[in-house]
């Protein structure tokens, strides 16, 4: 895989990522208290920080066979979890992930919630919120780029990717101050399930002693392959989808 | 603390299994059936895709069954 798929692949999957934790942030942060937001968001990136410096040398020590093998399959089962909510999502099975519907839940909850400060947070339900937000949606994007770029041996390109990804849209989310709905983030959501699940594919096997038809260029052909079958059952499904899903109803 | 050990543990199958374990156990079988045949020295880079085309579909189907039956 070249240096370029390997950032691509990283930036899409993290940009998404971002996206959601942005929408969060801003939630809590325009309703609540602005420094209790920013106190928890900073407290997430610590936890992530240190959560990169534990896995990431300890995955450079790995075997590489191993490590394609258990990351691959970790991936390939991430992967077909996304690729399961796109397609659901895109043939009408599933809401649509509405950035502007999350924002004005996220608020109304966030306008409801009591005041209560706690060690030296003045509002301890901003910070909380804003903290497991920015984490869990973080852990994700930890978890892709370490897994992508311990594959390929290059978690210094994979790191910058997924840094460039959050910067961009860190920077967009500060210059408008509003949830990034324009962002075509159900189109992405696709885009990035095939290539975990396509990725998931090529190193679970190798890992597992395959090699495949024409080594790295098999890829070539995979991530086409995956994409035509998650089209194809998008096509087919959407023949009985019989209502559409509105925004309304639970989005995951 | 044997509380916050389970919500983790319930955090961890959440982050990675989701929302259809058959999924996982489709491509731990499929890792297993490659790693069988590579050993034996045959083919053995069709299985996982196999097992996704086979796996997915499965699971969207019934996904999409549920939807209807609600």
């Amino acid at each position: 895989m070249t240096s370029g798929a390997l950032f691509l692949a990283v930036f899409l999957a993290c940009a998404v990522e971002a996206v959601e934790a942005l929408t969060i942030v801003l939630a809590v942060g325009t309703v609540r208290d602005w420094r209790s937001t920013a106190t928890g968001l900073v407290t997430a990136l610590l936890v992530l920080a240190v959560i990169v410096a534990v896995l990431g040398p300890a995955l450079t020590l790995l075997p590489l066979a191993v490590l394609r093998l258990v990351v691959g399959g970790l991936l390939l089962v991430f992967g077909l979890q996304w690729l399961r909510k796109a397609v659901l999502r895109a043939s009408g099975h599933k809401a649509l992930h509405d950035e502007d519907a999350i924002f004005t839940r996220q608020r109304v909850a966030a306008l409801g919630a009591t005041v209560r400060g706690r060690h030296a947070v003045r509002d301890w339900y901003a910070f909380t919120v804003s903290f497991k937000g920015v984490l869990l949606e973080g852990l994700e994007v930890v978890f892709i780029a370490l897994t992508f770029g311990g594959n390929q041996h290059d978690i210094p390109l994979a790191a910058v990717a997924a840094v460039s990804a959050v910067a961009v849209v860190a920077a967009a989310g500060a210059a408008v101050r509003a949830p990034l709905a324009r962002v075509p983030e159900n189109t992405l959501k696709f885009v990035v399930g095939v290539m975990l699940t396509s990725f998931g594919l090529f190193w679970g096997s190798e890992g597992a002693g395959t090699h495949w038809p024409a080594g790295d260029a098999a890829l070539l052909g995979i991530v086409p392959a995956v994409a035509i079958v998650a089209l194809g059952l998008v096509a087919l499904l959407r023949r009985t989808a019989d209502r559409p899903v509105t925004t309304s109803e639970k989005v995951a | 603390m044997t509380r916050r050990l389970k919500a983790f543990g319930v955090f961890c199958y959440d982050f990675v299994v989701g929302d259809d374990w058959r999924i996982a156990v489709a491509v731990v079988l499929g890792l297993l059936v490659t790693w069988l045949l590579a050993t034996a020295g045959v083919a053995s880079w069709w299985p996982l895709p196999l097992v996704v085309l086979v796996v997915l579909s499965w699971s969207l189907w019934r996904a999409t069954r549920r939807t209807h039956a609600e």
